[in-house]
């Protein structure tokens, strides 16, 4: 091979996988080379970044059905997460200790996922072309809303609600006892002392990833994408467009609901009040550094955008402070992650939007 | 022919028309009876409300004249306003020739972020909201930068009382004392015992004299036409871009104006935090007055600080009074500016599609009557 084929194939490659892409890949390679070197151990933070993934990777998930479906990215996740939520308080108010917590709260927040869901798709289906910003002020609203009724629903189990007045749920309540790592621990391999690999969390990601794979090559699932790459084609072709969009948020609101279930199993904690505000924000990015666009996104974009937004997440606090004795970890998330979604916004070939 | 409107159809859209006034007007004649606050209290208020937040919801008019939407990238405007104030602070000018200073200091950088902002607007055409929301985010991770990391080490900040205990970086809150109430206190006066600041509100009417005459010029017509149609604009000789480009960089910089209003009524700034909210409360504030994302004049601005702070001011008390808990109301006034914003945009997407079914309606009898 000689040096113009190199370079002209070195251009295919960074054309097809994207220039932002490839400095985030290296930047968070060299964070993994320069770690020892800074006295961060590798097996840790491989061992984080994994733990991140899986607490993560459902909801970044989450955003591929509306993506297909051409309503773009979904900026109103923090609604599913508060399906989710709900799932999860009304779970320890029954209050069955133990693993089969996590399956209940599965099973409670299905309900609300489909009704706001569906309300939400409803929504959706008549702003067609504003979906996104209008999203991102149904996540907000919503959010708000429950801050109201977390303090007015009747909860009476003595973990969640605050102590001293008895009613109001608190802003963080602890899953110990009920389904922490009830994922986490499943199956999980300890390869060195430092380094575990949360085999059930992954595999459970990966249930879903399949489902989700799955679905896309049924006829449904193609419909989607047919109403997703030409909304007047979709129909002329006998697709119920409104139809399929709804179908579209509902499965991304479920999905939404769960993952934010398998966050707590991992994390510890239910985060209500403002708790699921900004969550759509790093779940949008993540997706968009996997190689994804406005209108288009498949599951290996979710793994790649999901390890490396978790990776950078992980390995930037550690590894800088060490470094130069500085944190300036929450900077560049932000950067970082904002200024994908501004590229992602940007590109004229999805203008079409 | 054009089709015929009766009486209850022209309610019908005056309400449809108006859904977000009257609905807080509904929400406000609730609120106030249940927070028992006397109505001189109220008052009072409200005018500092106006004087507070008008200059920085004006500057949301001119991109919405352009066609672009809700500016959410005013923020960017916000954080030079800081950047100015926190220079001024720190080399001790104080009074008016401090606010002059900070205001001199803020507009090369407002220009520059405006300038930037427009450019990637251009590059996002018929998504601009959501774009300058994002972009607002990301310039919040520049501005960290800048000020948590820049300041004190890269750029020279010499007061002790500015910087971090660690030797470089801005502290959380920076106490304006040398500015503060400057330009209200300039020329106050009281009628019934409410003080009313008429410097700052004479300077808030020059704005609006000069918003109203822009509005006039050959550069303003240029931007409706942008705002009515681009292609339209374009074929009539209009650069399109460099127009949209111009009706940013004048809003970033009006905002930093008022950022700095604002903020010398306050008396304090939150370095992290005071831009992220002005975004959202002056757009909220601007929907309550019944404008909406393609429509906007000053009646919007005034009607909606009275309205939105009313309800502002009154919530907690009211949620206190109602519930037993100031919390709940404070949750209540957050999730009304959210509801507000959403509803408005909503209703927005709808009438445009209404709007375009309505045109296609009369253009078909048009032609029937011709054939």
């Amino acid at each position: 091979m000689n040096g113009a084929a190199v370079v002209s194939w070195g251009k295919r490659f960074v054309r097809s996988f994207g220039l932002p892409r490839i400095i985030i890949a290296l930047f968070l390679l060299s964070l993994f080379i320069l770690a020892p070197f800074a006295g961060v151990n590798v097996g840790t933070s491989l061992s984080d970044t994994l733990n991140r993934f899986g607490m993560n990777a459902i909801m970044v998930l989450a955003m591929v059905p509306m993506i297909h479906s051409g309503c773009g990215l979904n900026f109103g996740l923090p609604l599913g997460i508060i399906a989710g939520l709900l799932g999860a308080t009304i779970s320890l108010q029954v209050n069955i200790p133990g693993p089969a917590s996590f399956f209940l709260a599965i099973l409670f927040c299905t309900p609300f996922a489909l009704i706001l869901g569906w309300g939400y798709g409803a929504l959706l289906n008549r702003v067609k072309g504003g979906e996104m910003m209008i999203a991102t002020y149904v996540g907000f609203s919503s959010v708000a809303f429950m801050c109201i009724m977390w303090l007015l629903l009747p909860f009476n189990n003595p973990t969640m609600v605050w102590g001293f007045s008895g009613r109001g749920l608190r802003t963080t309540i602890s899953v110990e006892g009920y389904y922490l790592h009830v994922l986490n621990d499943f199956l999980s391999i300890q390869l060195t002392k430092h380094l575990v690999i949360p085999t059930g969390m992954l595999l459970f990601f990966a249930f879903f990833a399949f489902i989700i794979w799955a679905f896309l090559h049924t006829k449904t699932g193609t419909a989607m994408t047919a109403v997703g790459s030409n909304p007047v084609f979709a129909r002329a072709s006998g697709i119920n467009v409104d139809r399929i969009r709804t179908l579209s948020v509902v499965m991304s609101t479920w999905l939404g609901a769960v993952g934010i279930l398998v966050y707590q199993q991992s994390f510890g904690f239910i985060q209500l009040y403002m708790g699921p505000f900004y969550m759509a924000l790093p779940a949008v990015s993540a997706i968009l550094i996997g190689g994804a666009s406005v209108n288009k996104a498949s599951i290996l974009n979710v793994i790649i955008g999901t390890f490396l937004f978790q990776g950078i997440v992980t390995m930037t606090p550690s590894v800088m402070n060490s470094m130069i004795h500085t944190d300036m970890s929450e900077v560049i998330r932000i950067v970082v992650s904002n200024g994908m979604i501004l590229y992602a916004l940007t590109r004229k070939t999805e203008a079409a939007r | 022919m054009t089709l015929n409107a009766t009486k209850g159809q022209k309610l019908l859209r005056f309400l449809a028309n108006n859904t977000v006034p009257i609905l807080f007007l509904i929400i406000c004649a609730f609120g106030i009876p249940l927070s028992g606050y006397s109505a001189n209290y109220l008052v009072s208020e409200i005018i500092i409300r106006l004087v507070r937040n008008s200059f920085l919801i004006v500057s949301l008019l001119i991109p919405i004249l352009a066609g672009m939407g809700l500016n959410f990238g005013m923020t960017l405007g916000a954080m030079a306003g800081q950047i100015g104030l926190i220079f001024i602070s720190d080399w001790g000018i104080v009074g008016i020739p401090g606010m002059v200073l900070a205001m001199i200091i803020s507009t090369p950088i407002s220009m520059f972020l405006g300038w930037l902002c427009g450019k990637i607007l251009n590059m996002a055409k018929g998504r601009e909201m959501v774009t300058s929301y994002i972009i607002g985010f990301f310039m919040n991770g520049i501005y960290q930068l800048v000020v948590l990391y820049g300041m004190g080490a890269v750029i020279p900040i010499r007061s002790k009382s500015l910087v971090l205990p660690r030797g470089y970086g801005i502290r959380n809150t920076v106490n304006l004392i040398g500015i503060r109430k400057s330009l209200d206190n300039l020329l106050m006066i009281r009628i019934l015992g409410i003080p009313i600041p008429v410097a700052t509100f004479i300077l808030i009417a020059l704005l609006c004299l000069f918003v109203l005459w822009f509005k006039k010029t050959k550069l303003g017509q240029d931007m409706r036409a942008v705002g009515q149609d681009m292609e339209v604009a374009r074929a009539a000789g209009i650069p399109v871009e460099h127009t949209r480009i111009l009706s940013i960089v004048i809003s970033t910089v009006l905002a930093g104006y008022g950022m700095i209003i604002y903020l010398q009524n306050i008396g304090t700034l939150n370095t992290y935090n005071s831009h992220m909210q002005i975004g959202m409360f002056s757009v909220a504030a601007l929907l309550v007055g019944g404008a909406t994302v393609a429509k906007a004049n000053i009646r919007n601005v005034f009607l909606g600080v009275i309205l939105f702070h009313l309800m502002f001011i009154v919530s907690p008390m009211a949620g206190k009074n109602l519930i037993g808990q100031a919390q709940l109301g404070e949750y209540f006034r957050v999730f009304v500016s959210y509801g507000v914003i959403t509803i408005s945009l909503v209703l927005y997407e709808m009438r445009k599609k209404r709007e375009q079914a309505e045109a296609g309606l009369s253009l078909a009898a048009a032609q029937e009557v011709e054939a």
